[in-house]
Formats: C-alpha cells, structure tokens, sequence
C-alpha cells in the first residue's frame, strides 16, 4: 500500500511536502489576479447551444457521463427526458450550465454541484441537492427528506411539500419551500437561509448554530435552542426579490413571515457540566 | 454577533475579539466574526460582480450571499471554502466605511482568487480528478 501511494502524481507534483502547523494558511490576493468567471477545469459552454436525450433506457453513470460529454461539446443546455426516478442523476457538475429533466428524480439527485441551473419538472427522493455549493435547482413537484442536506451554497427551491429534516446542517445558501415542511427542518444548521412559506413540522431549527429560517405557516414547535428573531426590512426586501425570481411570494407579505434564529445557548456547550446541559435546555 | 460588535465595522481590526470569560479561558473566539446573517444590499452591486452573475445566469448573488468580508490576525480577509482557509486582503488596499461594501469587495476578491491559474484547487483537481 505505501508503495502504491508513493506512485501517486500528487507526490510528483509536491502536494505532500507542506508541514502543517496548526495554523490558518496565509494565502494573500494578487492585485494582478485576472478577470476570470469560471473555473480554470470548466468546459467552455454556450447556453444558446442545445442538446436532448432520453435516459429510459441508460443507467445512472452512463446519464452523468453523457451529460459531461455534452458539456465537454459546448452545450451550455441539456434536457434530460424520461430519468424515471432514478438516483444520483445530475452529481458533481462544476460548471455553468442549464440543465432540465422531464421527469421525477431518486435518491441524491444534483448533489454536489457548483454552477448549473437545474429545473426538474417532477418529483425528488431523498438528499436533493446535498452539499450543493452554487447555482439554483428548482423542482416543480414534491420533495423527500433532508432536501438539501449540509448545502453550502446556491438556490434550492421546491415548489410543493418536503419531508423532515430539510436543510440538516445547512450551511449556507437558500433553501425555499412553497408549501409544507416535516419535522426537524433546520436541524443543527450552521449559516444560510430557509423559507418556508406553508406549515412547518415539530422541532424547526432544533440546535441550530446560526442562520434564519422564515416560516409563512404555522410552526409545530421550535426545537432546541431555536428562538424568534426580528425581521428587518433589508431582509424584508431580499426574501420578496428572492422569492419573486421563482414565481412565489409570501402568503401575507415578507414582513409578516416568522423569523427563527438561534437562541446561542449551546455555543458554550463544552463549557458546561451535565446538570448545567438540562438547567440550558 | 453581539450589537455593540456589529455597530463598529472596524471591531475586529481594532480588537481581539477575546471578550467574554469562556473565550478568554480557551484564548480564541467564540462564533463567527462577522454578521452571518447578513442579507446582501444588491444595489450595491460591483460592475465585476454584476458582470459574473450574467455569466452564470443568476439574477442575484447566489452563493456569494454567504460571502463577507471577515477579519484574521488582525487583517481583513476572505473565507474561502474550497481552501478551507483565509485570504488576506492586500494591505494597500483602503476599506469602506460599511460592512455591505466590504462584502462586495470581498466577493469579486473571491471571484478572481478561486477562476484564477493559482488557486490551490487548480493542482487538486490535476492530481486527484476522477472523470
């Protein structure tokens, strides 16, 4: 084994050799940096450019694969027809792109993307988006559960209901439901924003770290350490114009949504001994 | 962030942000240093950035919403994910008086850092890529 990991190019190229000192890495910008907008690895793509296909009969691999052939190519616009709910379909596409599938997707779909727009004209499974780091994913139908899970960045809209825990270990981005939400939505997120703009389940926002949740509907209850907050009228503003990039808007205006934050109480967690836990929570 | 902390731009520039009793005992910060929660003002948007989301097809910020100007060894500096690590605002370089134009700043500094030939990421993907 250690002869095999000795052969790797990473060691030819000198990405073994730095010692960690347990500090943050001083990495400084260039004054001269160029003015790029893609990544220097993304295919060069032309939304105006086209492409179609039908996935009924290929399995998930082949589906991913060709729509990286099709990047590659220069099409900047793929539609997927006929996914069939399969799983893991549209995974870890860094690039621009304008992506659309005629149909319901599995288990995992558009997970670990940065860059495309992804509209799906059906339904998602579970972990839609997870760890999703830009770009927007928009499904016109239902959603399961942990939709977006540990997303970090981008739009994840769904336009009908989702399952529990959406946004588990949210950590950035902005989660958008248009209608109801299940139980332990928002649990232990860390940064980001959720809308929800029907009912939300038991426990929203249970042990949050930080971020904001804003519910239309009723909440069934808050979880741990997720209080009320204040809406203020720049975010008042910014939840009106985001919600109006998807066609929705809040049931009775963005200044009457419910704002859910984190109350903090656990940020000293470890500082705590356990009678103290209970005295807290 | 604590109210007082948000009210002052300059607060972690000018302070450790050492300040309550469970910091001081650990010696680092507690939380993030910077407003998190703090929602972008697009009319303030940079011609670079504006130029950017047009390029991706975005008509917001999208996941530069989550990108602020924050502060480390007493520097302004940059988060940047894929790094995991901060980058450091060139010293010459004369701040706004607000955090939201500091925001800006700090994500087309972003922008041109993660696109460029430079980026660690670019020697990671050469040596580690998949498909």
């Amino acid at each position: 084994m250690a002869q095999l990991k000795s052969q790797h190019i990473s060691h030819d190229m000198g990405l073994h050799t730095e010692q960690l000192a347990g500090r943050t890495q001083q990495t400084f910008f260039s004054p001269e940096e160029g003015e790029n907008f893609t990544y220097p690895q993304a295919f060069e793509v032309d939304f105006e450019k086209s492409a179609s296909f039908d996935a009924a009969e290929m399995e998930p691999q082949a589906i991913n694969h060709r729509i990286a052939a099709l990047m590659a190519a220069g099409h900047g616009h793929i539609v997927v027809r006929n996914p069939l709910a399969k799983h893991s379909l549209g995974v870890g596409i860094l690039n621009r792109l304008k992506l659309e599938f005629e149909g319901s997707l599995g288990y995992f779909g558009c997970g670990l993307i940065d860059g495309p727009n992804v509209r799906i004209k059906g339904r998602v499974g579970w972990s839609c988006a997870e760890n999703m780091m830009a770009g927007t994913v928009v499904v016109e139908k239902n959603a399961g559960s942990t939709f977006g899970a540990a997303i970090r960045g981008g739009d994840l809209v769904c336009m009908g209901d989702v399952g529990s825990r959406t946004g588990i270990d949210q950590k950035g981005g902005t989660v958008i439901v248009g209608g109801r939400t299940g139980a332990f939505s928002g649990f232990m997120m860390q940064r980001g924003r959720m809308i929800i703009l029907g009912d939300a389940g038991i426990n929203l926002g249970d042990s949050m770290y930080d971020g904001i949740i804003y519910v239309g509907g009723k909440i069934a209850s808050l979880g741990v350490d997720a209080v009320p907050g204040e809406i203020t009228e720049l975010e008042t503003e910014w939840v009106t114009r985001k919600l109006a990039a998807y066609g929705l808007e809040a049931p009775d205006g963005a200044d009457k949504l419910q704002k859910i934050v984190a109350g903090k109480q656990l940020w000293n967690y470890d500082n705590l001994e356990p009678t103290e836990k209970k005295i807290v929570l | 962030m604590s109210k007082a902390k948000s009210q002052d731009v300059d607060y972690y520039l000018k302070q450790s942000g050492v300040d309550t009793e469970r910091e001081k005992e650990i010696g680092q910060h507690i939380g993030y240093r910077y407003d998190v929660n703090l929602v972008p003002d697009e009319a303030r948007l940079t011609p670079f950035l504006k130029t950017y989301l047009a390029t991706m097809g975005w008509s917001d910020l999208n996941w530069l919403e989550d990108v602020h100007m924050g502060y480390e060894e007493g520097r302004p500096a940059v988060f940047d994910r894929n790094i995991n690590g901060w980058v450091s605002v060139p010293e010459d370089m004369t701040l706004p008086d607000n955090q939201q134009d500091r925001d800006m700043i700090a994500r087309e500094l972003l922008i041109k850092f993660q696109m460029s030939e430079r980026h660690p990421m670019v020697d990671l993907y050469k040596a580690y890529r998949k498909f």
